[in-house]
């Protein structure tokens, strides 16, 4: 399978040189499509020094279809959906933009620089993204708050039900 | 004719009408009269088009594929020659500027590199693409590397090899239905796949559906040009209205298909009622608002478990099925406390009493009214759903009277246009109901109709003429009186038509339609 030859590849690749500020784990050794990634926030983020479990699942298809990103950590982000594997809006994972030569260092490159600067034009979350834009500082207390709640210590990946729902207070709006 | 002339032109021509348009329509025809093979239909056809006598008429030609393509191949050509570029490059400039061909040679003039590279072609070469193997190619999609791998590259120069191209290709084609705008599959390369390089890629049957989309984007780019929506048709039309004319005129197209729908918004012809018109009533058709009007006109909820009620008859002392509650009908109050005074409710003069009274008659007469129009347009709508049926007994018909009276083929053909006149009459009439249903009364409305009436009896006096029995019809007096209907009927369609056309075509100066526009707008 062609599919799986090249994301051996993209494998080594980032394990012989890791992109920063990330670290791999394949949650099965007999799955080769389903990756674990920890993104550590970067320094010059609002969410450093929060450590972010995100779930690639690569299609069958790929790469002529784009990998499948999920946040398995609840992040307060205007681009991201705020629950428990929160989904993630990105131009360059869309069908229609996806190129089968983008490796995924591009789009976990992408996601951390989405990390630093948040794109509030084009949210998932338009409330999250109107905060962003009129309260700022609003909006860095709250993701503050939801690092020091969800994103310390070790990431888990399987999230259970539930296990996010202390903070259904303030789950906000979803997108429409 | 001068007036008709006049009115056209404020239709269209004081509307950028681009100058390439009407050569677009001139070649066209141009390309029918020297055809190899002329198409009798097609003359009749561009004749009907190409008149404007009405002002409820509006100009258009219709376009079969292999016009639709040879339009793109004389573009494709002047452009080839003009820029001494390819003809698939010329193509993919013109899908660029959306076959605007004097803003692309102006724009190319001017600064060529920037556009080239803005339309996804960059440097332009003109050897022809190839496959080549290439010692030691690594392919970046699939990450193969083996020896004699063929692979193919854009003037770009990403290469990758030919089974991730076709794969690519095949995906972009079939699933996404893109083809104007396929970019090489490298990250942030914005070339666009040529028709050459793809025919040389991929199979004969996606290189069918590839140029099957092209010629669509190529229809749909064009705001003059819209398809026909037919189920199986292949033909588009051009016309020259646009969507900022739409409240004035309604552009009713007919296709060589036959198929009448109007060009603005593509539904079946719905002359004399303007496209924001139609939208709004068949939504308000199609809403049960007016299942909700229709409750609250005709029932109340019982003040205590709020189940709906319906009055069917009898007093006002009511009691509900459902909980036993006890009240009276008019002020809705407990039916103990009236008392004595029972069949006589006397809080029925309080002002509650009478505001909710008021509330409830308006929602009655709204009601009424729209049932009144809505019912004769649904059947109407009925009725010229029924004659389509009528159409093929007609044809039977007519081959039974031929036999039957030794009548000839011609002879029997004003079955045939009575039957066409039915048809299009009764569209026109349902459609007059929704209109009026948004009209404002004055002397206008009047004069509408009139016009309604008259057309109304003509075609129900000529559809039960149509309905007789062969045996009489084959009668020269009932066929004499079945034509003279048939073209009184036209007649009045015509008049009825050109009434509100040119109602219409004044727009808001004129009192007819401004109360319209007030009450849709509100």
């Amino acid at each position: 399978m062609s599919s799986s030859k090249r994301i051996t590849k993209e494998l080594t690749d980032c394990t012989t040189t890791p992109p920063p500020n990330i670290s791999i784990t394949l949650p099965s050794d007999s799955n080769i499509s389903l990756w674990h990634i920890t993104l550590s926030a970067p320094a010059e983020s609002v969410y450093y020094p929060g450590k972010f479990g995100i779930i690639v699942q690569f299609p069958l298809e790929y790469p002529f279809k784009p990998p499948q990103i999920t946040f398995a950590t609840r992040i307060y982000h205007p681009n991201i959906t705020n629950e428990t594997n929160g989904s993630i809006c990105l131009s360059l994972l869309k069908t229609d933009n996806w190129k089968p030569s983008t490796k995924i260092v591009t789009v976990l490159e992408a996601i951390r620089q989405l990390l630093v600067e948040p794109q509030p034009d084009d949210p998932l979350e338009t409330r999250i993204a109107e905060q962003y834009k009129n309260e700022r500082k609003e909006f860095e207390k709250e993701a503050r708050a939801y690092v020091s709640k969800y994103a310390k210590g070790q990431v888990k990946f399987n999230v259970v039900d539930g296990a996010g729902a202390a903070g259904e207070g303030q789950q906000a709006g979803r997108a429409s | 004719m001068d007036t008709d002339d006049e009115f056209m032109s404020t239709v269209s021509s004081e509307e950028d009408m681009l100058p390439d348009d009407s050569d677009n329509d001139l070649s066209g025809v141009d390309d029918f009269g020297f055809d190899d093979e002329p198409d009798p239909d097609l003359d009749i056809h561009h004749d009907i088009g190409q008149k404007k006598r009405a002002p409820y008429d509006v100009k258009f030609t219709v376009y079969q594929p292999q016009d639709i393509q040879q339009q793109q191949d004389v573009l494709v050509n002047e452009v080839n020659m003009i820029l001494d570029i390819s003809k698939e490059e010329a193509a993919i400039l013109l899908r660029y500027f959306r076959w605007n061909k004097e803003r692309l040679l102006e724009d190319y003039m001017d600064r060529p590199n920037q556009v080239l590279e803005a339309a996804g072609l960059s440097q332009t070469t003109s050897d022809p693409p190839k496959l080549e193997v290439i010692p030691g190619f690594c392919c970046d999609i699939c990450c193969e590397d083996e020896g004699g791998l063929q692979s193919f590259a854009l003037k770009c120069g990403h290469r990758f090899c030919v089974d991730c191209y076709r794969h690519y290709l095949g995906q972009k084609i079939r699933e996404e239905g893109e083809a104007a705008r396929i970019q090489c599959p490298a990250e942030g390369c914005n070339i666009i796949i040529d028709a050459r390089s793809l025919d040389l890629l991929v199979t004969a049957e996606l290189t069918e559906r590839y140029h099957k989309l092209l010629n669509r984007t190529y229809v749909e780019d064009k705001e003059t040009l819209k398809w026909c929506p037919a189920p199986d048709c292949q033909n588009a039309i051009e016309c020259g209205i646009k969507k900022k004319d739409l409240p004035r005129i309604v552009p009713t197209v007919s296709c060589l298909c036959s198929h009448r729908f109007c060009f603005g918004c593509i539904l079946n012809d719905h002359q004399p009622a303007p496209c924001e018109l139609v939208k709004k009533w068949l939504k308000k058709c199609a809403d049960d608002s007016e299942t909700a009007n229709w409750i609250s006109a005709n029932t109340k909820e019982c003040p205590k478990c709020n189940s709906t009620i319906e009055k069917n008859g009898g007093c006002n002392h009511m009691t509900c099925r459902k909980c036993k509650h006890e009240f009276c009908w008019m002020c809705m109050g407990l039916w103990s406390e009236h008392g004595t005074s029972w069949y006589n409710c006397n809080r029925f003069e309080e002002k509650s009493g009478t505001d909710a009274r008021d509330a409830q008659a308006k929602s009655r007469v709204s009601l009424e009214r729209y049932l009144h129009y809505y019912n004769r347009y649904a059947n109407h709508e009925q009725s010229a759903r029924l004659d389509k049926d009528l159409y093929t007994k007609t044809e039977k018909k007519m081959v039974q009277l031929q036999k039957e009276s030794g009548m000839s083929w011609i002879e029997v053909q004003y079955l045939s246009s009575a039957s066409m006149a039915l048809q299009t009459c009764r569209q026109t009439l349902m459609w007059t109901y929704a209109f009026a249903f948004y009209l404002a009364r004055n002397n206008l409305t009047e004069i509408f109709e009139d016009n309604q009436k008259d057309l109304e009896l003509a075609v129900e006096s000529l559809s039960e003429m149509f309905e007789k029995p062969v045996n009489e019809l084959a009668d020269s007096k009932l066929k004499v009186d079945i034509m003279d209907k048939t073209s009184y009927c036209n007649k009045r369609r015509i008049i009825l038509l050109d009434d509100t056309a040119q109602n219409l075509a004044e727009g808001l100066r004129s009192l007819y339609l401004s109360p319209v526009w007030l009450r849709i707008k509100s």
